[in-house]
C-alpha cells in the first residue's frame, strides 16, 4: 500500500492523474500519487482488506503563537524517550544494507519481546505473557512486515523512517477505534520504540549533537532539553503542550525563531524528517505541505527577511527623535546567552535583567556562584555599557525549590518578589552577593520588584548594606556605590514616588503589572482580560505621575513592560516625559526606528490629547490612527 | 480445485475479540494453506493478520463470518470452529509446547 509522498529531497511534487504515469510512480513501485494524497490504487483482489490508508494530506494545526516568525524546515521529532529520525531518504545503492538492518532489528526486537515473555512467564505465570505473544504477532504480522520491506526498497526509505512513519499510522487507526481495543496503539508504539532503539543503536544523537536546519516538534520541551542547542539548526519549535508563558515559548523569543504552542496531540501524524512549516505568527503547523503552501510561505519568509535586513542597519544608528532627543533604548533578558542579541541589535544596556530562570530550571536554590556566574556573563558581554538586575521577582508557587507554603488564594497579591527576598534573607543575601561580586566587572545596576512601602524598601538596603559589609570584612571587591532603583509596578508605589525618589538612585516603571494591580484585573482570566489595557487612563495618569515626580526629582525613569515594546505608545511615552525604554531584543530595532521617526514636540501634543480622554477604548482609537500616520509617512 | 467454505460465528468474549483471541485466531489461521478472511462490522479483514483482526473492533455479541479458500479451507473453518467453541479460553497449558507441559507434570 502506498502511502505518503515518497519525493527525493530537491525535487518538487508535480499533480498527476491517476492516468498518468510518471517517473515518480514506477520508482515507488507502482502505487499512484495524487500530489500531496495518495490512494491506495495497488490492484488488489476484493477478499484483501488494507488497513484505510490514512491519506497523506496536508494538515493543518492550529496552536499557540508564542514566538513570531516564519520557517519552512525538515521536521525533528521528539518523543518522550528522546527519539529522533534522522532521514527521510536512503541512496538506492544502500537499499541492500539497510534492509539487512531492518530485518536485523525485528529479529533483536523479536528475542527482546520473547526474554521479556519468558520472565514475565516464569514469575507471573502465563496468563501475563500472553500480551508479549500478542506483541510477537503484531511484529510479524506479514502486512506490517511487507510494508516495512517495501518501504524502504520500493521507496527509499530509511528504516527509521519507514518504521516510524508506518507504525504510527497503525497506531493512528487503532486509536480511532473506539472501544477499548484501541489501548492497542499503545503496543504499537511499544513496537515502535523497542525497533527504534535496535535500529538506532550507537546513533542516538541528542538534541546538542543536531547538525542540520531543524523544526523541533516535541510533546514539550524541557529546559534541560533546549540546553546546548546549537542555535544554528534550530528553526523553530513546536509543541502538543505549552502556553504563553512555557519554557518553550521563553526559549523560542529568546533565540527569536518561531514557536507553536498548545497544539494539542499531533506528534502521531508525522515522523522525522518530512518538511513542516511553522508559522509563528498564526499559530499555525502544517504538515505535508502542499507546493502552493510551500511557495507561499517562502515568499513570506523571504519578506522577513527583507524586513530583517533593513532594520539591522539601525543597530549602529543612535535612538534619537528627529528633534534631537536622544533616548535610551535597553534590553530586556531572561537568560545570559540574550544579551549578545541584545548587543546586535544596537541597545544602550540591559535595562531588565530578570533571574527568575535561576530559580525555575532546578530543584535545588541556585548558589551563589550560580548566580555570580550569570550576572557575570552578562556584565562582561555588555562591555561597560549598564546592566539592571532585577532581584527575585516569583512568588512560592511558581519557585520549584520552595517548600509548599500556605495555599495562596491569591498568588499575585501574596508572598512574592520582595517579600518573599525579606522573608527569605539567606536567599535573597545569596542573590544579593553575587549582584555585588559582579559590578566589578561593569556597571551594575540592582532592581527591587514590587515594593510597596518605603519600609520594604529601607529593608532590602538594610539587607544590602549588611552584604556589603560582609563581603567587605573578606576583602572581597564590589561597587560600594551600587546603584538602586525600585520597580514601580504598584498603584501604592507611584502615589509614594516622591518619598522612594528620595532613597533611589532609579526608577523602572512595570506596567504589565501596574495595569493589573490598578485596574484590579487578572489578565490571565479570560472573563476580564479585554479590561486589562495599557490605555486606560487611570493607568496613564499613575504612569504620567511617576514620570512628572522621578523628572522633577532628577531621578532616571523608564518603562520596562510591554507597553514600551509596541510602536503604538512610543509617541506617547516620550510625550510623557519617558527617555528611557527596556524592551526585548527583538523589539529593539522597530522601536528605535520609531524614535527616529517622531519628534519629541509632535510627542507631547499626542500625550495631552491623550490625556484629555476618558476611556481606554478613545484612546486606543487615537493612538493606531496616530500609528497609521506615522507608518504612513516613514519611509521605509 | 480451491473451494470456499465459511461459518458464522458469534463472540462471546466478554471483551471482544481483544490482542490474546486475536493473536490465537491468527496463529491457527497461519497453520493453513487457504487464504482465510473474517467479514464483520462492514469490514473484510485477513484473518492471518492479527493487526487487521483488532481493526475489527469485534465486541462481544459481533457476528463474525469466517471464511477460507484453499485445498484445506474445511479443516481450516473446523480448526477455527474449534476455537469459537472453546471460546478461546484454550487453556494457557493447551498453548505451551508440549515439552513444557511434561515438565510441569
Amino acid at each position: 500500500m502506498a502511502e505518503g509522498v515518497g519525493v527525493a529531497a530537491g525535487e518538487s511534487l508535480q499533480s498527476q492523474t491517476p492516468d498518468k504515469e510518471t517517473g515518480h510512480a514506477g520508482r515507488l513501485g507502482g502505487g499512484m500519487l495524487i500530489a500531496g494524497r495518495v490512494r491506495s490504487h495497488r490492484s488488489i483482489s476484493p477478499a484483501t482488506r488494507l488497513l484505510p490508508a490514512v491519506p497523506a494530506a496536508m494538515l493543518k494545526l492550529q496552536g499557540i503563537a508564542v514566538s513570531s516568525g516564519v520557517t519552512i524546515g525538515e521536521a525533528l521529532v521528539l518523543d518522550s524517550e528522546g527519539f529522533r529520525i534522522p532521514r527521510r531518504f536512503v541512496a538506492r545503492s544502500a537499499v541492500d544494507t539497510e534492509l539487512q538492518r531492518l530485518s536485523h532489528a525485528v529479529a533483536e526486537t523479536s528475542a527482546e519481546i520473547e526474554r521479556n515473555r519468558d520472565a514475565i512467564r516464569e514469575e507471573l505465570g502465563e496468563q501475563y505473557a500472553a500480551i508479549f505473544d500478542a506483541h510477537l504477532a503484531m511484529l510479524h504480522d506479514q502486512r506490517l512486515q511487507q510494508e516495512l520491506i517495501s518501504a524502504v526498497r520500493d521507496r527509499n526509505w530509511w528504516p527509521e523512517y519507514a518504521v516510524s512513519r508506518t507504525l504510527r499510522r497503525y497506531a493512528k487507526v487503532f486509536q480511532s477505534l473506539d472501544n477499548h481495543i484501541s489501548q492497542r496503539a499503545h503496543d504499537i508504539y511499544d513496537i515502535e520504540k523497542s525497533l527504534l532503539r535496535n535500529l538506532l543503536g550507537q546513533r542516538r544523537e541528542t538534541l546538542a549533537a543536531i547538525s542540520e536546519p531543524v523544526v523541533i516538534l516535541a510533546h514539550n520541551l524541557t529546559p534541560s532539553e533546549t540546553a546546548g542547542l546549537d542555535r544554528r539548526f534550530v528553526k523553530g519549535f513546536a509543541t502538543e503542550l505549552g502556553g504563553p508563558g512555557s519554557h518553550t515559548a521563553i526559549v523560542a523569543e529568546g533565540l527569536e525563531i518561531p514557536a507553536v504552542v498548545g497544539i494539542g496531540p499531533f506528534l502521531a501524524d508525522v515522523s522525522g524528517g518530512e518538511p513542516v512549516i511553522l508559522d509563528g505568527n498564526q499559530g499555525v503547523v502544517i504538515l505535508q505541505p502542499d507546493e502552493e503552501t510551500i511557495a507561499r510561505y517562502r515568499l513570506e519568509v523571504e519578506a522577513a527577511e527583507t524586513v530583517a535586513a533593513t532594520l539591522g542597519r539601525l543597530r549602529d544608528l543612535p535612538a534619537e527623535t528627529t528633534d534631537g532627543v536622544r533616548i535610551q533604548i535597553g534590553g530586556n533578558i531572561e537568560f545570559p546567552e540574550e544579551a549578545e542579541q541584545c548587543i546586535r541589535r544596537g541597545c544602550d544596556g540591559i535595562g531588565l535583567y530578570r533571574t527568575e530562570f535561576l530559580y525555575l530550571t532546578s530543584r535545588q536554590e541556585p548558589s551563589e556562584e550560580d548566580h555570580y556566574r550569570a550576572y557575570s556573563e552578562v556584565v562582561e558581554a555588555m562591555a561597560g555599557k549598564p546592566v539592571v538586575i532585577r532581584t527575585l521577582d516569583l512568588g512560592s508557587d511558581k519557585m520549584l525549590t520552595a517548600t509548599s507554603p500556605e495555599e495562596e488564594r491569591n498568588p499575585c497579591l501574596g508572598l512574592r518578589s520582595i517579600r518573599l527576598s525579606l522573608r527569605q534573607l539567606p536567599m535573597f543575601r545569596t542573590q544579593l552577593r553575587a549582584v555585588l561580586r559582579a559590578s566589578v566587572h561593569g556597571d551594575v545596576r540592582v532592581m527591587f520588584p514590587l515594593v510597596s512601602t518605603i519600609l520594604e524598601l529601607r529593608q532590602a538596603r538594610m539587607v544590602l548594606a549588611d552584604v556589603m559589609e560582609d563581603l567587605a570584612e573578606h576583602a572581597i571587591d564590589f561597587n560600594p556605590k551600587l546603584p538602586i532603583g525600585i520597580m514601580v509596578e504598584t498603584p501604592a508605589a507611584a502615589m509614594m514616588l516622591d518619598a522612594f525618589v528620595k532613597e533611589v538612585d532609579f526608577v523602572s516603571v512595570g506596567t504589565n503589572d501596574l495595569i493589573q494591580y490598578t485596574l484590579a484585573v487578572d489578565r490571565g482570566n479570560k472573563d476580564v482580560a479585554d479590561l486589562y489595557s495599557a490605555c486606560d487612563p487611570a493607568v496613564l495618569r499613575l504612569l504620567k505621575r511617576s514620570l512628572d515626580i522621578a523628572g522633577e526629582a532628577g531621578v532616571p525613569a523608564s518603562v520596562c513592560g510591554q507597553m514600551s515594546s509596541s510602536v503604538m505608545y512610543t509617541q506617547l511615552l516620550l510625550g510623557l516625559g519617558l527617555r528611557q525604554l527596556s524592551v526585548p531584543a527583538a523589539a529593539i530595532p522597530e522601536i528605535k526606528q520609531a524614535v527616529r521617526s517622531v519628534s519629541v514636540a509632535d510627542s507631547r501634543a499626542v500625550a495631552a490629547r491623550v490625556l484629555e480622554m476618558d476611556s481606554a477604548r478613545e484612546v486606543k482609537a487615537f493612538l493606531r490612527d496616530q500609528l497609521r500616520r506615522l507608518l504612513a509617512e516613514t519611509v521605509a | 480445485m480451491d473451494q470456499t467454505h465459511s461459518r458464522d460465528f458469534i463472540v462471546a468474549l466478554e471483551q471482544g475479540l481483544h490482542a490474546r483471541p486475536a493473536d490465537l485466531f491468527a496463529r491457527e489461521a497461519q497453520r493453513w494453506q487457504s487464504r482465510i478472511e473474517v467479514v464483520g462490522n462492514a469490514q473484510r479483514v485477513d484473518g492471518k493478520s492479527i493487526l487487521d483482526l483488532l481493526t475489527l473492533a469485534a465486541e462481544a455479541g459481533t457476528r463474525l463470518v469466517v471464511e477460507a479458500t484453499g485445498p484445506d479451507a474445511r479443516e481450516a473453518i473446523d480448526a477455527i470452529g474449534s476455537l469459537f467453541e472453546q471460546n478461546f479460553a484454550t487453556d494457557l497449558a493447551a498453548d505451551a509446547a508440549p515439552e513444557q507441559l511434561e515438565s510441569e507434570k
